[in-house]
């Protein structure tokens, strides 16, 4: 019987559904984009209306003081929220993974469990939170301002945390914070079991304490995964949109404090119907990204070529 | 074998029957939607041969698709429903018919409808593109039994704008509630204020930005300033968690919005609170609206005459109008709608009052004003430039022209 496929088509027949649908739904929109980059189009207006204008919207992109504000505020919400993940992920994956023993998994969960839940229900939850009157947080900071000590250090009134441009990012920042903690934790425990015991042994029988353990050995053994977990970090904290959308009612918040470039870049294109000049934003904070994670990369390989 | 035959026959004559039913698409967002669906059942006995698909979606979703059905002219419904704050960019889109244009020929309507919504839905360059179906005269609402334990009366509220911040202090004072929920509330209205014919809220006739010689917004800025400054806003925006807390709790005093809101403050903002507002006229008795909705045709739709005969029944059937008020708070834009029972009737939300006449009043006093595709970048513009007045003490005229900058910077594209 003939086959219905001559074997050197096959391949191509098998990977076809895959190579569909990254043509449409991932090549397709990147080259739009890109060519967008180069057009003024009012999309209510249909395709037709594309007009050619080079590199004008680069040029606004690049004068736009949003655009600034907006990329100021991405970097400073992904340092402040993505340094502490890895800072504090890491000493904490050890204690759960040296530690903790039966309850190891349990723990992981726990600390996963952010990380798997809807964006929508964690920023509805946290903006409960922060309610200026009407918050936990805020009750709770009234309630320790009356303990002795404290009362000199804590606000005497509510704070509002989600509508004043001081608060927003630092809470912005907590939460993704919060979120993301237990997938670097999962990351950095599933390295560490990987790390033959013999080193620890070796090391022990050598005198050495818990914390030289985890500086000489752990860390080092570490750094392939730091720098995947940093790279990653570093890469959704330049994206970093949900969050900030949500908590800011999709505005950005007073002066635009909570507004990153994702944002804008979203509401020039479907709030302010621009998107030629959206797409020259997303181009630019392409580059960033495309600089930011080289630099990453340059950093541990240098730190590697030291060790 | 004639049972089959007959079967057969009638197999065939069903699915024949099918085939020639018109499928009929509308866009819409929440309520509307359902006042779709509920003006269905009449409509359809005039047109059993139309099928109808509501496709419901949410606000922002619902335009957002809109947007990309025009830019891609693909999964374009028959008729779609359109928010005044979106209207701007869609009118001026060139993709929906001109609906003063034969067949429509909506002009012989005009006068039934409210003058001002009309305008609203109509471009310079393409016409009649959108009929209004619901309208949102604004009107003051304010808690009754706080300005009592005040001893503040309405007329303070509505004499001028400084007696609405006096009679603030009062409230603050006496009970401890916030004025309004935020300063930017107020100055949204002082722009609107006496604006002349033509032009629109952030630009004149010719598109070009008002923001720094309009003495509309210097007023606007300088209110908002005072009600800051003396700490009579709770400072949180309209729609949140806390802005429904703050109503239900009756920590903010005064709620300025469309006639609309009181049906929502009944429904399910504040139901706790019946009997304890009240609506009157802005300050000032200042005439303007907030919101409404806009039906159209896309050009390229595919059912136009049928979208047409259902737009009619939704917007010139003065029942259908007057069952939307009813059931889904929908003011009526439709003039004949405006009257009936139901109008005449106190509202025991409202502590008896008879509040839809005064309503029906201030939405003939309305002025009609341009909509501009920029609007919505103007407006969020003008707001940044108010949060720093309000919390960095920018000088306003500062602030006013570097509104204005920007706004022209983006509307010269």
């Amino acid at each position: 019987m003939k086959p219905l496929l001559k074997p050197a088509a096959a391949p191509y027949v098998l990977i076809s559904p895959f190579l569909l649908l990254f043509l449409v739904f991932g090549l397709f929109p990147i080259v739009f984009s890109f060519v967008l980059m180069f057009h003024v189009w009012d999309p209510v207006k249909g395709l037709n209306s594309m007009e050619f204008v080079g590199l004008e919207n680069l040029q606004f992109a690049m004068e736009d003081p949003l655009v600034w504000t907006s990329l100021g505020n991405t970097l400073w919400m992904a340092l402040a929220s993505g340094l502490p993940q890895h800072l504090v992920a890491i000493p904490l994956a050890y204690l759960i993974n040296e530690k903790l023993g039966r309850w190891r998994n349990a723990a992981m969960g726990a600390y996963f469990l952010p990380y798997i839940t809807s964006t929508v229900a964690i920023a509805i939850m946290f903006s409960t939170l922060f309610s200026t009157d009407y918050g936990m947080v805020n009750a709770a900071l009234s309630e320790l301002a009356q303990w002795p000590l404290l009362n000199a250090v804590l606000p005497d009134k509510n704070i509002d945390w989600l509508g004043s441009p001081e608060a927003v990012k630092p809470v912005v920042s907590a939460v993704v914070f919060w979120r993301y903690l237990g997938f670097n934790v999962i990351l950095y425990v599933a390295a560490m079991q990987s790390i033959p015991r013999e080193l620890y042994e070796a090391a022990r029988m050598d005198g050495a304490k818990s914390w030289q353990q985890f500086w000489f050995i752990t860390l080092p053994q570490l750094k392939p995964i730091m720098f995947f977990g940093v790279t990653l970090t570093v890469i959704g904290g330049l994206q970093l949109f949900e969050e900030p959308f949500i908590l800011t009612g999709g505005k950005g918040g007073p002066e635009y404090a909570g507004m990153t470039t994702a944002m804008y870049m979203y509401r020039t294109a479907f709030d302010f119907n621009d998107f030629g000049l959206a797409s020259a934003i997303s181009w630019m904070l392409f580059v960033i990204i495309l600089v930011m994670t080289v630099l990453t990369n340059k950093a541990f390989k240098s730190k590697e070529g030291q060790t | 074998m004639k049972k089959t035959a007959v079967f057969v026959i009638c197999a065939l004559s069903l699915n024949w029957a099918m085939a020639q039913k018109t499928t009929l698409t509308v866009a819409a967002f929440p309520a509307v939607d359902d006042i779709v669906k509920a003006a269905l059942q009449e409509w359809q006995k005039k047109n059993p041969d139309v099928d109808v698909k509501v496709v419901g979606r949410e606000y922002a979703d619902h335009h957002t698709a809109m947007t990309t059905a025009l830019a891609t002219s693909t999964g374009l419904p028959d008729v779609m429903t359109l928010e005044y704050g979106y209207l701007g960019r869609f009118a001026q889109s060139g993709g929906l018919e001109d609906l003063n244009q034969a067949p429509y020929s909506f002009g012989q309507h005009a006068s039934k409808m409210v003058a001002y919504a009309l305008a609203q839905g109509r471009s310079a360059q393409y016409g009649q593109v959108a009929i209004p179906t619901d309208i949102g005269p604004g009107a003051m609402f304010y808690r009754h039994d706080l300005l009592v334990k005040a001893k503040v009366n309405e007329a303070e509220l509505t004499q001028s704008w400084d007696s609405f911040i006096q009679g603030g202090q009062k409230i603050k004072q006496s009970t401890g509630a916030y004025l309004v929920a935020h300063a930017r509330d107020v100055k949204d209205i002082v722009i609107r204020t006496g604006i002349p014919e033509g032009q629109g809220v952030y630009f004149d006739a010719q598109g070009k930005s008002v923001i720094d010689s309009s003495p509309r917004f210097r007023r606007g800025f300088e209110v908002a300033q005072k009600i800051r400054a003396q700490g009579l806003d709770a400072k949180i925006n309209a729609w949140s968690n806390e802005w429904g807390e703050s109503l239900k709790r009756g920590t903010v005093s005064v709620q300025m919005m469309g006639a609309w809101l009181g049906g929502h403050l009944q429904n399910w903002l504040a139901p706790n609170t019946s009997g304890l507002w009240r609506s009157t006229a802005l300050p000032e008795r200042v005439a303007t609206s907030w919101g409404g909705t806009f039906y159209a045709i896309p050009k390229k739709a595919v059912n136009k005459d049928k979208a047409w005969d259902l737009i009619q029944h939704l917007t010139l059937n003065t029942r259908q109008q007057q069952l939307a008020f009813e059931k889904y708070n929908a003011f009526p834009a439709l003039i004949a709608a405006q009257s009936g029972d139901f109008f005449s009737q106190p509202v025991a939300f409202l502590g008896g009052q008879k509040a839809r006449l005064d309503w029906k009043a201030t939405a003939m006093q309305i002025k009609p004003t341009q909509v501009f595709k920029n609007d919505s970048v103007a407006e969020e513009i003008v707001n940044a430039e108010l949060d720093l007045v309000l919390n960095k003490n920018k000088p306003i005229d500062q602030a006013l022209k570097d509104a204005h900058r920007l706004v022209q910077r983006r509307a010269s594209r």
